[in-house]
């Protein structure tokens, strides 16, 4: 059997100590006439007892006598078994004999009402921009489709203007096709080709210029294509000769 | 015997809507429409309890967990753009069945169509408005959300697939965009197309039949309005509630959002 730690043991005694001192404390004031227990239950649970420490009892059955007999004449009432046990000590598991599972707290709030709040207050904040800005500023709508009459000059919708414009710059097949087909694979490629495992802004200095000259790239090519191409999509100023562009 | 009924008050006006809130609150429908937790629910208190009853027994249950990380919902963090990319998508969806009402998608109607709304339909101006702005707002909010995501560096393990279901919501977004593009059938639909379209038919190996797919003919016609109808109505919105299902299923499995930095 495993042997009763040091500290375990003094700590029993103290506690011991300390209940034979409340006991006498509260036989001293009160008396044994204070107790709830009738007279024959006390008596034969002393002879019980006496009876099992004569019979020779183990050394634990001896001490935990020793810890029930204290408050049996105070004001505690207390049952004890056959032996004069209140308890059997089944075994005592030493500190760090247990793997101990030390799972971090991770500092959570409720998502109601900390996030749904924020969420309904950012769909609101949105829908009332929409509302406003779709009231003060009419969506274009030209004249009817015409096969017969090509505008001048003729844009793709603002998110393809940047590959139109590369479109001035190479064969249709490279700008239309290849460049925007490897952008994309590029980017979903992304995480798989990008192994450090960092998400530290000051770990990851190359590809964040990487990117940021890449989106650069795109919006300089947006920007552009929307407001610096006019008729027959030569370059102009839009300050000098007007904007051709609808959204 | 007239005396002891006399003796009861005739009920007020007010006491009859209290009776009739409370057999309201009090019925199954109610009660089983609004979960224990609800802010409808009759005697919603403020208790932990009540506050993981309000997600656990909603359908937001599937987006949201009962408890988020404290990080995940600083405004800072995420600017809120994927979530508000998803509330556009469900404004766009409202907006647009509205519009369908009015819409016919043939070469003789649909400009006209689009015409009558503008002029003739109570908010119909205000409804397209909101329908071509929100959609434009919807694509500039998917291509922020995506560079969001990649200066937090929130692509990387465990999120790398997430990443890709992103990648194909961005390029869904723009394809739901561009079908839309066509609809109005007027002069910037029409020619805007034919530009985009005009670059597809470079694809390598199949590109004229990749054009003529999309076009249902050799060239822009009524077959290419109808078609793009479908796509733009039925087909991309399909196909993309499936992949926004699996990215925020993915969201929650992932751990939640990332971050802190």
């Amino acid at each position: 059997m495993t042997e009763i730690p040091e500290h375990l043991l003094k700590r029993a005694q103290a506690a011991r100590e300390k209940t034979a001192e409340d006991a006498a404390a509260s036989s001293a004031s009160s008396g044994p006439s204070d107790s709830r227990i009738p007279d024959h239950l006390l008596e034969r649970s002393k002879a019980a007892r006496t009876g099992g420490a004569s019979a020779g009892g183990v050394a634990v059955a001896e001490k935990a006598a020793a810890v029930v007999a204290a408050p049996v004449g105070g004001s505690v009432p207390v049952g004890t078994g056959p032996g004069g046990h209140t308890q059997r000590l089944l075994t005592v598991v030493k500190a760090g004999s247990i793997q101990e599972v030390k799972a971090a707290p991770i500092d959570k709030v409720h998502t109601w009402p900390h996030l749904l709040g924020i969420e309904f207050v950012a769909a609101l904040a949105c829908t009332a921009f929409l509302f406003i800005f779709s009231w003060v500023v009419n969506a274009p709508l030209l004249q009817a489709a015409n096969f017969n009459q090509t505008p001048n000059p003729s844009k793709a919708p603002w998110y393809f203007l940047g590959l139109q414009e590369l479109l001035t710059m190479f064969h249709p097949m490279v700008a239309g096709v290849t460049l925007p087909g490897m952008g994309l694979i590029i980017l979903v490629l992304t995480p798989f080709t990008d192994r450090n495992p960092s998400n530290k802004p000051e770990d990851r200095k190359f590809i964040t210029s990487i990117m940021t000259v890449h989106l650069m790239f795109w919006a300089v090519l947006v920007i552009i294509g929307s407001f610096f191409r006019g008729p027959g999509f030569n370059f102009t100023f839009p300050w000098r000769d007007g904007i051709f562009f609808e959204l | 015997m007239a005396k002891t009924i006399d003796d009861q008050p005739t009920p007020t006006l007010k006491d009859r809507a209290a009776k009739i809130g409370t057999q309201v609150q009090g019925s199954q429908a109610w009660s089983s429409i609004f979960r224990p937790g609800s802010i409808f629910r009759k005697g919603y208190t403020d208790s932990p309890r009540n506050r993981s009853y309000v997600i656990m027994n909603s359908v937001l249950y599937h987006l949201h967990p009962v408890k988020v990380k404290r990080h995940a919902v600083k405004v800072s963090y995420t600017l809120c753009l994927g979530g508000l990319s998803f509330f556009l998508f469900i404004l766009l969806t409202v907006t647009g069945i509205f519009l369908m009402f009015f819409y016919r998608p043939t070469t003789a109607n649909a400009w006209q169509d689009i015409q009558t709304l503008q002029t003739s339909v109570t908010f119909g101006l205000l409804v397209r408005n909101m329908h071509r702005w929100g959609a434009h707002l919807m694509v500039l909010s998917t291509f922020l959300h995506m560079a969001r995501v990649f200066y937090h560096g929130a692509y990387k393990a465990p999120r790398e697939f997430n990443w890709v279901i992103g990648v194909v919501l961005l390029t869904l977004t723009l394809l739901l965009s561009f079908t839309g593009y066509l609809l109005p059938w007027d002069q910037l639909a029409l020619w805007a197309v034919a530009v985009g379209t005009n670059m597809m038919g470079y694809t390598p190996i199949m590109g004229s039949q990749v054009r003529f797919v999309l076009l249902g003919g050799t060239e822009i016609g009524a077959e290419t309005l109808l078609r793009w109808y479908v796509l733009h109505v039925l087909l991309l919105p399909f196909v993309i509630v499936i992949f926004m299902a699996i990215h925020f299923w993915r969201v929650r499995k992932d751990g939640g959002i990332s971050g802190p930095l």
